[in-house]
């Protein structure tokens, strides 16, 4: 194995030639669907490990498609139930995944920053991909929305993606400003005020806390699920008052130009910040996002662990400070 | 580099190989071409037309990438992938001509072989390539050879299509000549 492995941690290491790699790598990925034999070669006697501290079943059975479409080995390794649950510590666990050999860990972890600890410890030597990380960064989510967009859009630069919901809690729109804004896409967040983030003005969008003026200059707009686990505090009045004031139901996706798409990251709150009528309808994305979510993730795990070295995000953040 | 082809014999080998092929296959009924990219693909579309020139209808053509399925990825940097493109009617039961630049270990074709395996069934796979360079790996040879070029380990042949390089023309020259041409 030669120097040091390149990881997918945030969007905001991804280069404009990087994520458009990934996105035409995907498409090429993505035909292999429609074979009677949905099965590569490439990434044969290799082994992927899928190290969950939180619960999450449709990412982890994405990447674990996504490796087994390219003949990888899979483990999957949830926290619960482990010997995570008795103590031991995340160290530990890539010690164990170490001595077992791992190329690539695909890690979802509770705390922001749980990834690039992972990474940059020196614990491993394999590719870390961040599958979320605490509220800060979901990567290769943002990368099959900006798929999703590039084809139902045709192109990003220069589109208008609004972002909905619960930005302050939510990694998938922090992880979308960065790589829509990197792809040209112009982005707008709208949230209300006690869910926009702090420091959201250095960020690479704009922002507005009423959505019915933004929608009628939208291409797409992405709703965000109502992290019901994270509402400790009294982030809105009622759940009545978030669904009139910022849910998508018929009448307000009326606003919205005709060719515009409706998109949710999933699982939705169905008649909280997306209707039933909305969800269901034919500008919805909700299950090509799945379906392309897969692609996407064969195509990260490809770059990384394809070639003796890996095409994307070579720079070694570690190296560089 | 030395030119060993000019534009006039690279479009009088595809010439031949186009009849070849309908000889061959007597009409060439069941067959289909796949080319692999990036020169391969651009060889089969022409023969293709030559074909359709000839016989009055078109004979099903595509584009075959072998990335995947090389033996060489984890000796090298992740590559991106070219496209697979079959034609409507699938591979099945058919006659596939694959057509490529150069043959040299066989490697490539090798891969190529494992993707349509993939892909369908064929009746038959035959190879049509524009240079035969010698030096093969593998236990594969080609059915249409555009011209045999008895070459040393060292020197490199180049095939340059109007479609990417501006012009058509194969070229035989040494390592150290593809280095000076990489640093211009």
């Amino acid at each position: 194995m030669t120097g040091h492995r390149s990881h997918l941690l945030s969007t905001a290491d991804l280069s404009a030639d990087d994520a458009t790699l990934i996105l035409d790598t995907a498409a090429e990925l993505a035909r292999l669907a429609d074979r009677p034999i949905k099965k590569l070669p490439t990434l044969r006697g290799r082994t992927v490990v899928n190290l969950f501290f939180e619960d999450s079943t449709r990412t982890r059975i994405s990447f674990e498609t996504a490796a087994k479409r390219l003949s990888a080995d899979v483990i999957n390794f949830s926290a619960k139930g482990s010997s995570v649950s008795k103590g031991e510590s995340l160290k530990d666990t890539a010690l164990t995944l170490e001595a077992m050999g791992a190329d690539a860990v695909v890690v979802r972890h509770w705390a922001s920053g749980g990834a690039h600890r992972l990474a940059h410890a020196g614990w491993i030597r394999s590719a870390v991909v961040n599958a979320g990380d605490g509220t800060h960064e979901h990567p290769t989510q943002a990368l099959l929305d900006a798929y999703t967009l590039r084809s139902r859009l045709g192109g990003l630069d220069g589109r208008r993606v609004t972002i909905v919901g619960d930005v302050l809690h939510s990694r998938v729109a922090r992880s979308n400003v960065r790589l829509l804004a990197t792809l040209g896409a112009e982005v707008t967040l709208v949230a209300p005020p006690t869910l926009m983030p702090f420091g959201v003005e250095g960020w690479p969008c704009s922002t507005s806390y009423e959505l019915d003026p933004v929608l009628p200059k939208s291409d797409a707009v992405m709703m965000l699920r109502v992290q019901r686990e994270r509402m400790d505090q009294a982030f809105f009045p009622t759940e009545r008052e978030y669904s009139r004031r910022y849910g998508l139901q018929a009448e307000r996706m009326a606003l919205l130009p005709e060719h515009a798409v409706v998109m949710h990251p999933g699982p939705m709150n169905r008649g909280l910040e997306i209707s039933a009528e909305v969800a269901d309808s034919a500008r919805s994305t909700i299950t090509e996002q799945v379906a392309n979510g897969v692609s996407v993730r064969m195509a990260v795990l490809y770059l990384l662990l394809g070639g003796s070295e890996p095409a994307i995000g070579t720079e070694d953040e570690g190296e560089r400070r | 580099m030395r030119a060993v082809l000019d534009a006039a014999a690279v479009q009088r080998a595809l010439t031949r190989i186009a009849h070849e092929i309908l000889e061959r296959t007597q009409g060439a009924d069941d067959a289909v071409l796949l080319g692999i990219p990036t020169r391969g693909a651009h060889l089969a579309l022409r023969l293709a037309r030559q074909i359709a020139a000839v016989e009055g209808r078109s004979l099903p053509h595509g584009t075959l990438d072998v990335t995947m399925y090389r033996d060489d990825l984890r000796l090298k940097p992740a590559r991106a992938l070219g496209r697979t493109e079959i034609p409507a009617g699938g591979v099945d039961g058919k006659l596939v001509v694959l057509v490529d630049d150069v043959l040299f270990s066989g490697r490539t074709i090798r891969a190529a072989l494992d993707a349509l395996g993939d892909l369908g069934r064929p009746r038959a796979v035959q190879l049509a390539v524009l240079v035969d360079r010698g030096h093969r790996e593998l236990p594969i040879r080609a059915d249409y050879v555009g011209k045999n070029l008895p070459t040393a380990q060292r020197e490199t042949v180049q095939v340059r299509l109007a479609e990417t390089d501006g012009a058509d023309a194969v070229l035989l020259g040494t390592k150290a000549d593809q280095s000076r041409e990489g640093a211009r």
